[in-house]
């Protein structure tokens, strides 16, 4: 699912409150499990969100990478155009595209039910651009669930996803 | 040895320094000759009062008019730990983590003290339990003030990577654990310092003041040493009970981080 709409008409707000992240009213289900039967962090980490600015904990990359998803994040960096090393640099020199494409590593690594992702390519180029919806495209196959806010208006149709608009805070048809 | 007393002539001539001060002030349009005389007028009237109510404690003896006194110290320490960060807990909330931190992290240092080391006849003997908590209060104060500041300043500046551990799965302890070390840490190294530049750079107040009042050096020294344990200990246990519960006030039961509960101080 794909929702579009203009800054500030809440679709970073709408995907946060999915996440768990900000109050709200209402009720998501995951697989017929309710959200509220979860603790919090546990429906978290199956629905992971992904904010448009990353957030980074530590100096150091590897430090977000836990040991046991070394291999694997090493893999996908490759499969979106970042060199190895990427992964053991300090965070501070990175460039915005670079932090972008590893938290979603970061995310993808993890093996969520579902991603939420907030602009997921706002900050790269073409090539990167396909890089990555390749990746999301196999993982979809897989039976990730994705919803993702978007200002590129190719990116429903190549990722097939249903489009919705969000306009002053609520949810429409395209 | 005993003490030389001062008498008010003595207090006079010393005055006579700070008639130089204004002087200066008035040579050199330093624009302070006001304020330095205010100030100076208000430390001789808060210091002669806290004399008088000092003594009447002290000859009262008793236990309620001591606690009382305690009270109203600490009272006024947690209100200036709540009043000095920069970002505030909103609905009291700040008060309320500055005032478990100080009264709780204060109280226990001070009956410690006077139940184990120092042991005056009886424990709670103003002339030893109000000084002492003064000190120790004015102590973690500062400790549990600069601890709380630093959180609540690193909390809104990293929100970013906060939520971002949150939104990987991460318990909110665990989003802030960093966070809360740090702060922790900027709570207690003051009195690291402190004590590591005991005696080299500065003579500490407490041991100038005994030893010019009369009392052997090496006593004094030893009084010195009991005294920074006491802060040290007093000042850990402040910032870290400050850290925490201000930690529980920035979360709510689905563990998000609540930055709307604060507000600019």
């Amino acid at each position: 699912m794909a929702i579009s709409g203009a800054s500030g008409a809440g679709k970073s707000l709408f995907l946060r409150m999915v996440a768990d992240l900000d109050p709200n009213e209402g009720e998501a289900w995951l697989d017929g499990q309710p959200r509220a039967a979860m603790r919090a962090p546990e429906w978290r980490a199956r629905v992971i969100y992904c904010a448009a600015e990353s957030g980074w904990w530590d100096p150091g990359v590897g430090a977000h990478f836990p040991l046991g998803h070394r291999v694997a994040a090493a893999a996908l960096a490759g499969r979106l155009g970042l060199t190895a090393d990427l992964l053991t640099t300090e965070v501070a020199r990175l460039s915005s595209g670079e932090r972008q494409r590893l938290a979603l590593i970061r995310a993808l690594v993890r093996r969520p039910a579902a991603l939420l992702l907030d602009e997921p390519t706002g900050a790269l180029d073409p090539a990167s651009v396909a890089r990555v919806e390749a990746v999301l495209t196999e993982r979809l196959a897989a039976g990730l669930v994705l919803v993702l806010a978007t200002h590129d208006p190719g990116q429903p149709a190549r990722l097939g996803a249903r489009q919705l608009v969000m306009r002053a805070g609520r949810l429409g048809p395209a | 040895m005993n003490p030389i007393l001062l008498t008010p002539r003595d207090l006079a001539v010393s005055a006579l320094l700070l008639v130089l001060d204004a002087a200066l002030s008035v040579a050199l349009r330093l624009g302070l000759h006001r304020q330095l005389g205010v100030a100076a007028a208000r430390m001789v009237i808060q210091l002669l009062v806290v004399g008088v109510i000092l003594r009447r404690v002290f000859d009262a003896a008793s236990p309620a008019l001591t606690l009382l006194l305690v009270i109203v110290m600490a009272t006024i320490a947690a209100r200036e730990v709540a009043a000095r960060p920069e970002q505030r807990l909103g609905r009291f909330g700040n008060l309320a983590v500055a005032g478990s931190a100080v009264a709780g992290a204060a109280c226990l240092t001070v009956v410690f003290a006077l139940t184990t080391a120092i042991r005056p006849m009886p424990w709670y003997d103003p002339r030893y339990a109000v000084p002492l908590a003064g000190i120790i209060l004015g102590n973690v104060l500062n400790a549990a003030s600069l601890a709380l500041d630093a959180l609540l300043g690193s909390v809104v500046r990293e929100r970013a990577a906060v939520e971002a551990r949150l939104a990987l799965g991460a318990s909110f302890g665990t989003a802030m654990a960093r966070l809360a070390r740090q702060a922790i840490r900027r709570g207690m190294l003051p009195m690291i310092n402190q004590m590591s530049a005991a005696g080299l750079v500065t003579l500490p107040g407490i041991m100038t003041g005994q030893i010019l009042a009369g009392l052997e050096p090496m006593e004094a020294v030893k009084y010195q040493i009991l005294l920074m344990f006491l802060l040290a200990g007093g000042g850990a246990l402040a910032s870290v009970v400050a850290v925490l519960l201000a930690v529980r006030l920035l979360t709510d039961p689905r563990q998000r981080l609540r930055l709307d509960r604060l507000r600019p101080g």
